[in-house]
């Protein structure tokens, strides 16, 4: 072990020219977009490119200073996802819409704010004192769109939206985090609980009814979001989240089973009671039947618009800027999948997906170096967060699952869910800090007095100076 | 803990290779079906909202692709002159496809045809849309206007005007005609609304394979005298001097019906004739007798060597019928098919064609609409040159049938075809519709006989004997003097 913590380097630089390829990517789809439409690269090309090169080398130079060991991969991942996004945004605004501009204001503060975390969450652990309140703030999240005044009211078929100012905010993508936090906490406290009491039945050990609480308040909720907000794919996300969180905290099968076969109690119960879901569902099965294609609410119309657009895209698209993304409603947010699909043709959109499983494998990746079991659960809650997020809209737009209205993370135009990815983002960089960061286990020197505080951590994480002297004596 | 995480992304490994999966369905192995569904218009509107080229005659377009100002459909076709041109132009129209030039130029007006290639590289290096070529006609819109003009409005006919000894299309007109901008609108309620109105105008020339002066195949009359003639004269067994019977009336072999000569003109005067008489006032039964003589192989042949039941070449560019000669006939349908009665049919160009072939020493050229080709930069990609379609007849032959349709025009029916101080040959035709008493009346001929520059077939349809003779012979004469005295 020792061996390999010895090896590890911060890799900053690394990040640095990959972070140099991603903003190439990013901008260089921006400006093959103007130069597709006949367009001059005008001051919007170049503030937007400006902006997230600045951001992005801000970024850069806090993980620097903040959390140098930090995974080099994740940051230039998520910048050539976020420019991707903007181009394409950019690309399918009318001379009546202005998404692109929207979307570059919210990375800037996407990207601030994920910077305010890394310089200021020195240790992620500090998050866990927060666990009942993240608890009370995801209720209130939650509930924030249903409560008269503040609500945005129905748009598009869910009550998700609050109104901000003269904008929207969707306040359950930053319950994401909140409740990824109380799970976590919750979870690394109380999981040798939840792991020895219990019947077993052969094999399979089954939990006790009172250890069930939390599975069953999470089923709730998810349950919740979807009678009240109509919102499918949240639900489906809240509860995916909590599923694999306490599977890696109990390391059973049987709790994963379970809250799967909830999922799917919840999701047959709902199909039979709430027409919506069930026009999703028909919608999804019989995409191609005139009557559904037809309908005027829940019909098969946008996905298969969206399967036309990622056909004509076939092998390698149509180029950017060269397709019709446009006849997609919706194809700068739930369809941006099928504007990628079309114009880079299923090489681009592979592209896009192994990014994807790049950054949840980085994510899980530091979610195993982690030296705490609350940064495990975070890291592997969040990471795995993303990767059903991905799952369920890409999955939904290619028609391997019911279409929802989740967005995809990074790329699709919405200021609350780039907000958020960006902070999970951050979160992640400093989990995989603390994970990738040496610990000093050489044998101490006669002179070198224990501090207390190494000798008090019951899992040898290290402390600041400790890394420090460790960075100083590889240098 | 470790082990439940790498589980996890076990788990999330077979989710994305799910995706991926689901991704290679749809873009690869589904592909096919989905762009061929029939709710996907993708492939319409990705040609039909692109800038095509513009279709020009002397200079100046007659169609045009101009901007919308939409994002979601930026061209919109835009017909000039649109009634004069649509039988040549077509239209161009997402809900009813495209007819004329339009459909038939395509590859070339789009920018995707083979001698496009390098500016399509071009264009893909230099990300530039796709623009189309643009295609100048050999029209010459004097003589296309004063064609279409003397043909009343309300009245169904054609004119074909072209030059003999290049095949070349100088004008090509036929009422009733349209406006090709009401079916290409993208406003689809609006096409749809002007088709089915058009749709029941009878005799419109939506689709040029059926309809107007290439598609619409008629009863020739008279003017297929010419093919019993150029027969008659090839077999061997008759020439120049040869006398022919000539009975006011012709008893059909094995038939009750008899087949009588025109009464308008002076047939009644002779009981037989030489074939500048035959042919001067049109008698039907001198040209009976050569076709049961020669039997219908012999006529069928010659036919076919004029071009019947041919195509006319590469270079016209338009949906074409030539004609029909019947086969299987007895031999009072030989007889009434010899004069261009009973099954016998040909399309107005047909006739033009065989015309230009008397005209040009035997030898039929193709029929030409294209004059060039050029490409965005506007350097010519094509310039077609004239070709030869068939050999029809001999020089002698053809010098022999100029010589008596000159004193058609000289002495005989066709008095009116005349112009001052220039030699005009021709031949009419009164096809019966019938026993309606109207006609299928025509004129073909050229100028000057002794160096054919101009032909001129002229056609009206479902007319009476007078108005017939007021609408073809004297538009002719009109005609003849615009081009030549230019």
């Amino acid at each position: 072990m020792s061996a390999v913590d010895a090896a590890v380097r911060p890799r900053r630089n690394i990040e640095l020219v990959l972070l140099i390829l991603a903003l190439i990517v990013g901008c260089g789809a921006n400006a093959m977009t103007a130069i597709n439409e006949g367009t001059q690269l005008g001051s919007d090309f170049w503030m937007e490119t400006s902006i997230l090169a600045a951001a992005s080398l801000g970024l850069h130079i806090s993980l620097r200073f903040r959390a140098k060991y930090a995974d080099p991969l994740i940051l230039p991942i998520v910048v050539t996802l976020n420019g991707l996004g903007l181009a394409m945004i950019h690309r399918l605004d009318t001379p009546q819409s202005d998404y692109g501009n929207a979307q570059a204001r919210w990375t800037v503060v996407g990207m601030a704010l994920a910077a305010i975390v890394i310089w200021f969450l020195k240790d992620h652990r500090m998050l866990r004192r927060f666990t009942y309140i993240s608890l009370i703030l995801s209720a209130v999240l939650l509930v924030l769109p249903l409560v008269p005044g503040i609500t945005a009211g129905d748009i598009n078929g869910a009550q998700v939206w609050v109104k901000f100012g003269s904008s929207t905010f969707q306040p359950g993508e930053v319950a994401k985090i909140t409740i990824g936090i109380f799970f976590a906490g919750y979870l690394s406290t109380n999981r040798d609980l939840i792991l020895l009491a219990g019947r077993r039945i052969g094999k399979l050990q089954l939990p006790r009814f009172r250890d069930l609480g939390p599975m069953i308040i999470a089923w709730l909720a998810s349950i919740g979001i979807l009678i009240f907000q109509h919102d499918l794919g949240m639900s489906i996300l809240f509860f995916g989240i909590f599923i694999s969180m306490i599977y890696v905290a109990t390391s059973r099968a049987s709790w994963a089973i379970l809250g799967i076969l909830l999922m799917f109690a919840g999701a047959m119960a709902s199909s039979v009671i709430f027409p919506h879901i069930r026009l999703r569902i028909d919608g999804w099965l019989n995409a191609f039947d005139p009557n559904v294609f037809g309908r005027q609410y829940g019909g098969s119309y946008q996905i298969v618009q969206g399967l036309f657009g990622m056909a004509n895209g076939g092998l390698i698209g149509t180029g950017i800027g060269q397709g019709r993304p446009d006849l997609v409603p919706f194809a700068h947010s739930d369809m941006i999948i099928a504007a990628f699909g079309e114009e880079l043709g299923l090489v681009g959109l592979f592209a896009i997906v192994m990014l994807y499983a790049l950054l949840v494998t980085r994510g899980m990746r530091a979610a195993i170096g982690a030296r705490d079991a609350f940064g495990k659960l975070l890291a592997c809650g969040l990471s795995a967060g993303i990767g059903l997020q991905c799952f369920v809209v890409i999955g939904g737009v290619t028609r391997l699952i019911p279409l929802t209205g989740l967005t995809t993370p990074f790329l699709a135009a919405g200021g609350s869910s780039l907000l958020a990815n960006w902070i999970i983002t951050a979160l992640v960089l400093v989990i995989s800090n603390a994970a990738r960061r040496p610990v000093d286990t050489t044998p101490l020197a006669p002179d070198e007095a224990p501090t207390p505080e190494t000798s008090s951590s019951a899992w040898g994480t290290s402390a600041p100076e400790t890394a420090l002297t460790q960075a100083v004596k590889q240098q | 803990m470790n082990q439940a995480i790498r589980n996890a992304w076990v788990a999330m490994a077979v989710m994305f290779a799910l995706i991926l999966g689901s991704i290679s369905y749809v873009q690869v192995v589904d592909a096919d079906s989905l762009d061929a569904n029939q709710w996907n218009n993708r492939a319409i509107l990705q040609t039909f909202c692109q800038d095509r080229g513009a279709i020009l005659v002397a200079g100046q377009p007659i169609v045009q692709s101009v901007p919308t100002g939409s994002e979601t459909c930026k061209y919109q076709r835009q017909y000039l002159q649109p009634d004069l041109y649509a039988g040549l132009t077509g239209y161009y129209s997402d809900i009813f496809g495209s007819t004329g030039l339009e459909k038939s130029m395509n590859s070339t007006l789009t920018g995707t045809s083979d001698q496009l290639l390098l500016d399509r590289i071009k264009q893909l290096f230099l990300g530039q849309q796709p623009h189309g070529a643009s295609v100048e006609l050999t029209v010459d819109p004097a003589i296309q206007q004063l064609a279409y003009s003397l043909i009343p409005d309300g009245m169904r006919g054609s004119i074909v005007v072209t030059n003999p000894k290049t095949g070349a299309i100088i004008a090509m007109a036929s009422k009733p005609s349209y406006d090709p901008n009401q079916i290409a609108t993208h406003d689809q309620a609006a096409a749809q609304a002007a088709m089915t109105k058009l749709q029941g105008i009878p005799g419109i020339n939506l689709n040029q394979s059926v309809s107007g002066p290439t598609g619409n195949l008629l009863a020739p009359g008279s003017v297929f005298k010419l093919v019993d003639t150029t027969a008659a004269l090839a077999s061997g067994k008759y020439n120049k001097d040869s006398v022919l019977p000539n009975p006011a009336q012709m008893q059909l072999p094995g038939s009750s019906a008899t087949l009588p000569n025109y009464a308008g003109g002076n047939c009644y005067t002779q009981s037989q004739a030489t074939f500048d008489f035959a042919l001067e006032q049109s008698c039907n039964t001198p040209f009976a007798s050569i076709a049961l003589d020669l039997g219908q192989d012999a006529i069928g042949k010659q036919a076919a060597a004029y071009g019947f039941g041919q195509d006319a070449g590469d270079l016209l560019h338009l949906d074409y019928q030539s004609g029909v000669w019947p086969t299987n006939l007895d031999q009072a349908q030989l007889a009434q098919s010899a004069v261009g009665q009973f099954d016998t049919k040909a399309s107005p160009l047909q006739i033009a064609l065989m015309t230009d072939a008397i005209a040009n020493g035997g030898v039929e050229m193709k029929p030409s609409l294209v004059k060039t080709v050029r490409g965005p930069d506007l350097r010519i990609l094509d310039e077609p040159k004239p070709e030869v379609l068939r050999t029809s007849t001999t020089p002698a032959i053809a010098g022999q049938i100029t010589q008596w349709m000159s004193e058609v025009v000289s002495n005989g029916i066709a008095k009116g075809a005349a112009v001052p101080g220039i030699s005009v040959a021709g031949k009419t035709g009164t096809a019966e519709l019938g026993t309606s008493g109207l006609n299928n009346s025509w004129f073909t001929g050229f100028a000057p006989a002794d160096n054919p520059q101009v032909q001129v077939t002229v056609v009206m349809e479902g007319v009476d004997v007078l108005t017939g003779a007021k609408l073809t012979s004297p538009s002719a004469s009109k005609i003849f003097e615009a081009v030549l005295k230019k």
